[in-house]
């Protein structure tokens, strides 16, 4: 699980605080992410866990500033004694890629079709590196054999419409490592690939930050992939973090009844044929219309007057933090 | 890959069969007669009759159609009236001057386009961008012959920059002949970065949008080489298919700016034959240059699928 | 009291309605109207204005400038420039209002039958479309008139024919697009016969972009007449154009260029505001846009 820990550094790697992304529509500002604020030591890993439309991926654009055009950022993004958000744009790039690194969700659009994925790899590791054309393409090579590429040698020279799924995500993840990030991103790695790829490409992502001591955050919808890959885990819902705990306590003893239910809804293979899955039931907030109240509470079965009314803190001890009026008693949360 | 070719190729061969058709029957289409024209009025009737006969009018007009095309293949385009020089003699000696035109034609217009097609979709909505876009809005109201005129204005006649007509030929004084060909190229030029403008802006607005542009920017790279590698790559194909389409409205245009500025292209020829009726030059120019355009477009389909690797591989 | 109140409120909503309607086309479509109208209005009236003859010559008042006879001055034989302007503009736009119209009609009908009925039909149209469109179109308008005669109705004719395929194209799309919508499946369901869905379902639906695409063909023809006629292979002499006014304003560009200037902005402005309303009216009925 999570890399050897000596003693904790006194600053976190990165700390996100108070960030806020409004994007403008047609109907309204759309509050995509709502005052949030998360720390990562070096060396650990957090999941960030969601519904689409919770703002996880928001909240990992908003950390580079890659945002769209239009898009309006608040809050201020620590990171390495920087705080990106107010950082200028040349500087901002050259952080790029170097010392944070981004792994996309679909490989076959996050890679350039008209380029070859040896471009794509060397042209990095020279821009940040300085490196020369011939140590740039060792260099290449010897990153597509550490992510389980065979032939590294002639793959370079081909496109990415000639590579399988799972096979352009290693590449994706080669370019993400090319530089020694201190901290990668990866958002939703796994969704556009087979299940039986998937796996392999979390073990990669697992293996590698291990290796290099790297600072990691992954973004998914699935809690079944952070279980046993994550320090811990922050669950988003309406554009906020709602609960927050290392990720073995938040599976034994979670706080939230959206992660109970979220946890609740993962299928058990070991369930009797024919169980009905347990979905939640209600539609995730629009938020262009923020609810006065806690935003879960039209789906929540434990939901009283005052959750309706006024919006939960997030509040807790320790490592372990939550928003919610009535939070599960650690006692009475099991997971099922 | 050769399976692509070779059924363009299919295609290609009964269009210009096609093409020889309309130009025959075009040719046909002359009130009167062709001896009588060639002729004159003063013509007895006795000599029109026999030649007539010679240049074989009196057969039916399959007969003429094919003994004509069967010329062709040969290279046989006939003889000028005036002069009777050979028609496809005349037409190739012509044909560098306007290769020529047409070639800094397109580089001039590409040239101009594609630096203000990258800053408009960089920035598009921008102040710049909607001042450009309005200018080649206004400019495609301008046409080739005005374009000409007020050149010739400015830099001709106003300014004594640049001269108004002449030709230096390449071989003599190359110089001089790009002095000479300046302001021909800069007319035709005009009258083409409009479109190509607007067709690069809005491929490469729509390319800015993909998630691999993100990628670039998330990988740190700098602006310059995501917009001139990322961007434009992709977004090239339609601008080079445009260009290549353009060829078509290129030579129209040659034969204006040929005129205005007395170059001795092929476009100067086929306006001298109709000036003085020699009708088989016109036809053999006819001809050439549509036969000419339909294989521009043809190689510009090849050069689209050797550029995509994807249409290549498609057919592997 | 009541009743006229109502009226009140009924004129001023209406009248907002006009002008969230007239903000909505932009000030430079209105112009363009504006425009069009009043070169049209002066073409068609041009016998009545009260202007000299476009034809007689002064060979004293060669090149004259701007005066009180001549309002906006002579041409190098001594015209009125002002009435071969507007003469040259009745000619220059009665061709550029035919010529689409033979296009219009005879390219939007091949159009709408090849993309309804698809077939051998469609192979066919399509095939001399292209065939047709080998040529450059400038060569072969100038071929065709070599061979039958340089004369207005001839010209029109010839680059009606040439509009035949861009027509064409247009209608073909528009219905290939169309001819999927469920309304012209609901017309069949109820029994409707071919043709009456021709008429009364696609037609109203696809002349809408025919209209918008011929008014940018009117601007098309504005500059195809007028390249031939600055060749002098148009409009022929010495009846005024234009383009031919262009042409023979060259010799006097060191002289007196406003002979050349002033037909080229009155080409200019007029070609302008064609492709002004006709681009706006093309976004607006585009049925690739129109919501279903």
């Amino acid at each position: 699980m999570g890399a050897a820990t000596q003693a904790r550094p006194a600053r976190p790697l990165l700390a996100i605080e108070g960030v806020s992304v409004e994007l403008p529509t047609p109907r309204g500002a759309l509050r995509a992410v709502a005052g949030v604020s998360l720390e990562l030591a070096a060396g650990r890993t957090l999941g960030i866990v969601g519904e689409s439309g919770s703002g996880k991926t928001m909240l990992s654009r908003a950390v580079a500033r890659l945002l769209p055009r239009r898009a309006k950022l608040t809050g201020a993004v620590h990171f390495d004694g920087h705080n990106l958000a107010e950082l200028d744009a040349e500087a901002l790039r050259r952080l790029r890629g170097r010392s944070l690194a981004f792994v996309f969700q679909d490989p076959m659009t996050s890679l350039n079709p008209v380029l070859t994925i040896g471009a794509q790899i060397i042209e990095t590791l020279r821009e940040h590196l300085g490196l020369d054309r011939s140590a740039a393409v060792r260099r290449a090579i010897e990153l597509l054999g550490q992510v389980g590429i065979p032939s590294p040698d002639q793959r370079l020279r081909q496109y990415p419409h000639q590579f399988s799924g799972g096979m352009r995500q290693r590449v994706a993840i080669a370019i993400a490592l090319s530089c020694e990030p201190k901290l990668l991103i990866a958002d939703e790695p796994t969704t556009a690939l087979d299940v039986t790829v998937q796996a392999q490409i979390l073990d990669l992502l697992a293996r590698e930050q291990r290796r290099r001591g790297m600072a990691m955050i992954l973004i998914t919808h699935d809690l079944g992939v952070v279980a046993g890959r994550t320090d811990e885990v922050a669950v988003m819902y309406a554009g906020r973090v709602v609960e927050r705990a290392p990720t073995h306590i938040l599976f034994k003893a979670m706080r939230m009844p959206y992660t109970q239910a979220l946890i609740a809804a993962i299928p058990k293979l070991d369930a009797p044929p024919h169980t009905p899955l347990k979905a939640i039931s209600g539609l995730p907030p629009d938020l262009t219309r923020p609810s006065e109240g806690c935003a879960f509470a039209p789906r929540c079965p434990y939901a009283s007057g005052r959750c309706r009314q006024s919006p939960p803190p997030l509040t807790g001890s320790g490592a372990q933090q939550f928003a919610c009026w009535h939070p599960l008693e650690p006692a009475v949360a099991t997971a099922p | 890959m050769l399976g692509f070719i070779a059924y363009r190729l299919a295609y290609l061969l009964p269009v210009l069969l096609a093409v020889t058709l309309l130009t025959f029957l075009i040719a046909s289409l002359l009130p009167g007669d062709l001896a009588h024209a060639m002729l004159g009025d003063q013509a007895t009737p006795d000599a029109v009759a026999a030649l007539r006969r010679d240049m074989g009018l009196d057969q039916p007009l399959w007969w003429r159609y094919l003994h004509w095309l069967g010329g062709i293949l040969q290279g046989d385009f006939g003889r000028s009236f005036r002069t009777g020089e050979p028609v496809l003699g005349a037409i190739l000696a012509r044909l560098p001057v306007s290769l020529e035109l047409m070639l800094l034609a397109e580089l001039t217009a590409l040239a101009i386009s594609i630096p203000l097609a990258i800053q408009c979709a960089a920035n598009s909505g921008g102040a710049f961008d909607r001042l450009v876009t309005g200018v080649a809005f206004a400019k495609l109201s301008i046409p080739n012959f005005m374009a000409a005129i007020l050149l010739i204005y400015v830099f001709a006649v106003a300014l004594r920059l640049l001269p108004a007509t002449g030709y230096t030929p390449l071989a003599e004084d190359w110089l001089g002949n790009l002095r000479s060909m300046l302001l021909p190229a800069l007319t035709l030029a005009l009258a083409e970065w409009p479109v190509l403008m607007r067709v690069l802006r809005s491929d490469m607005i729509a390319t800015l949008q993909e998630d691999y542009i993100t990628m670039a920017k998330a990988k740190g790279l700098k602006q310059r080489r995501i917009l001139f590698v990322h961007a434009l790559k992709p977004s090239s194909l339609t601008l080079i298919t445009v260009a290549g389409i353009n060829i078509g409205r290129l030579i129209g245009g040659a034969v204006i700016v040929e005129s205005v500025f007395a170059l001795p292209g092929i476009g100067r020829l086929l306006l001298g034959a109709i000036y003085t009726r020699d009708f088989m030059i016109l036809q053999g120019v006819v001809l050439f240059v549509a036969a000419g355009f339909v294989i521009v477009n043809f190689l510009v389909d090849m050069l689209y699928a050797v550029l995509d690797p994807r249409v290549r591989h498609a057919h592997e | 009291m009541r009743t006229s109140k109502a009226a009140i409120v009924g004129a001023a909503d209406a009248a907002a309605e006009l002008w969230a309607g007239f903000a909505k086309f932009g000030w430079l479509f209105w112009l363009a109207l504006a425009w069009i109208g009043w070169i049209v209005l002066a073409a068609g009236l041009a016998d009545l204005l009260p202007l000299p003859s476009p034809t007689d010559m002064d060979m004293l008042e060669r090149r004259a400038p701007p005066s009180a006879a001549h309002w906006l001055g002579t041409d190098r034989l001594g015209r009125d420039m002002l009435a071969r302007l507007i003469h040259g503009g009745r000619i220059s736009l009665t061709v550029a209002i035919l010529a689409p119209l033979i296009g219009l009609l005879i390219g939007g009908a091949l159009g709408i039958l090849a993309g309804y009925f698809r077939g051998l039909l469609e192979t066919v149209v399509v095939g001399g479309v292209d065939v047709l469109l080998a040529f450059p179109p400038l060569v072969l308008a100038l071929a065709i008139t070599a061979y039958l005669g340089q004369t207005v109705a001839n010209l029109t004719y010839i680059i009606g024919i040439l509009s035949i395929p861009a027509f064409t194209r247009v209608a073909r799309a528009a219905t290939l697009s169309l001819a999927k919508r469920e309304f012209i499946l609901a017309a069949r369901a109820m029994g409707a016969t071919e043709l009456r869905i021709l008429l009364r379902e696609l037609l109203p639906n696809v002349i809408l972009p025919l209209m918008a695409f011929f008014l940018l063909a009117v601007a098309v023809t504005i500059v195809v007449e007028g390249a031939l006629s600055f060749l002098g292979l148009g409009v022929p002499p010495p009846a005024p154009s234009w383009g031919g006014m262009i042409g023979e304003g060259r010799e006097s560009l060191e002289t007196a260029p406003r002979i050349a200037f002033l037909p080229a902005l009155f080409m200019f402005l007029t070609v302008l505001s064609f492709n002004v309303v006709g681009d706006t009216l093309r976004v607006l009925t585009d049925p690739r846009q129109a919501a279903l």
